[in-house]
């Protein structure tokens, strides 16, 4: 397979999920919810910053509903 | 006389015995209504002691309400609970005591019980003695477990102690492991390892008797190696297994209280101090009610957060 090849076929595939996330389709979607909640959980119970503990319940919270909301999504 | 007729027969006692006014009521409805009749009081119980407590604690957690001072006006605070919770540095840590809890009885839980689960599997001479041995922790009260363990970890004549200091080669008194601020953390995770262990193992085990034998017999025809069949029949095919008993596990432990309390009570200080315990202080020492009811809302959200993401993860790996 030529170089060309290969950055075609990355090109193609960047764009279907772009073009997934704008037709609201479920994985994309879930896919960003789950990142959102286990980056908030890791806010949580991380022992660095303070701030990042304070702005961690409403990562979780909006993960939370936003995997809730997208799980109703197409496929 | 023969089991039909039997039936009818108590078929017919029944109809007999059945008030005619009921039985007119009864042959009036539809199945969806019968289904919905039989239904109703466990939908009515569920939101009774389930869905209500949980709208009312998130009312509570907008509110300055003490539930011991019932004669107060209760004020609507909005987001200050929150506030608080999510600036108090004692929370902030019990979250990472938590953390360092459920993260390494999770570690460890794994490892042992998907190796005992394993050993088992090989239905060597007295497998099933052994297997009920091992369950044995498991069926105990967490109360139990903890009162006896304070006395397996007495500097003095606790076993756990000799055993360390025969293998170490110190003194049995030459430390503490419910005393000290560096062992009592994993003084918790070592007794919750032990008790919990088995549930892993018990899971694992059903997973692994649930792969058939002829796909080992045909990798053995393709030549694939142990370590190969291991890799690739075995992991695989408990990994859904397994993956469920984490997440029981993990919820488990998020909220674990009993077993804490009884070892340590959250101390020495509160760095065995997990988030339940905590929550429980505020709630039912402090009498901080509102306060304690926010923090209770975001521990539930999390939990709630984590089972999603595992709940799908579980899903893609059962569709592999």
């Amino acid at each position: 397979m030529s170089r060309q090849d290969i950055d075609h076929r990355k090109d193609s595939e960047s764009q279907s999920l772009l073009t997934r996330f704008l037709q609201l389709r479920r994985g994309p979607w879930e896919n960003l919810a789950t990142v959102i909640i286990a980056v908030g959980t890791f806010m949580l119970m991380q022992p660095f910053y303070l701030e990042l503990f304070t702005y961690s319940f409403v990562t979780i919270l909006t993960g939370t509903v936003m995997f809730i909301i997208v799980s109703h999504f197409k496929e | 006389m023969d089991d039909s007729s039997t039936a009818q027969r108590i078929a017919k006692s029944a109809a007999a015995a059945t008030p005619p006014a009921m039985a007119r009521q009864i042959r009036g409805l539809s199945d969806r209504a019968i289904a919905w009749l039989f239904v109703t009081p466990t939908i009515i119980l569920l939101l009774a002691i389930n869905i209500f407590p949980l709208i009312w604690t998130v009312y509570l957690s907008f509110t300055n309400y003490r539930a011991n001072r019932l004669n107060r006006e209760v004020e609507w605070i909005g987001l200050r609970n929150y506030e608080r919770v999510l600036t108090d540095t004692d929370i902030w840590h019990t979250l990472q005591v938590t953390a360092h809890f459920v993260g390494w009885t999770m570690f460890f839980q794994v490892i042992i019980g998907f190796g005992l689960a394993w050993l088992i599997n090989k239905q060597f001479r007295g497998h099933s003695f052994w297997t009920t041995l091992i369950l044995l922790p498991m069926m105990l009260s967490p109360a139990v477990v903890g009162n006896f363990w304070t006395f397996l970890y007495q500097p003095q004549i606790g076993l756990f102690n000799y055993i360390v200091a025969f293998f170490a080669g110190i003194e049995p008194s030459s430390f503490q492991m419910i005393g000290d601020v560096n062992l009592a953390p994993w003084a918790i995770v070592i007794v919750d390892t032990w008790m919990w262990t088995p549930y892993v193992m018990l899971i694992c085990l059903a997973g692994l008797r649930s792969i058939p034998d002829y796909i080992y017999e045909a990798a053995e025809v393709d030549r694939a190696s142990k370590w190969r069949q291991f890799w690739s029949i075995t992991v695989p095919m408990v990994l859904p297994f397994l993956m469920l008993a984490v997440l029981f596990r993990v919820i488990e432990n998020f909220k674990m209280f009993d077993l804490v309390v009884e070892l340590t009570s959250g101390g020495p200080g509160s760095v065995t101090e997990l988030a339940s315990i905590n929550l429980k202080r505020e709630a039912f020492e402090k009498w901080r009610t509102g306060y304690s009811s926010a923090f209770a809302i975001i521990l539930f959200v999390t939990v709630f957060g984590v089972a999603n993401i595992y709940v799908k993860a579980l899903n893609k790996v059962k569709q592999r």
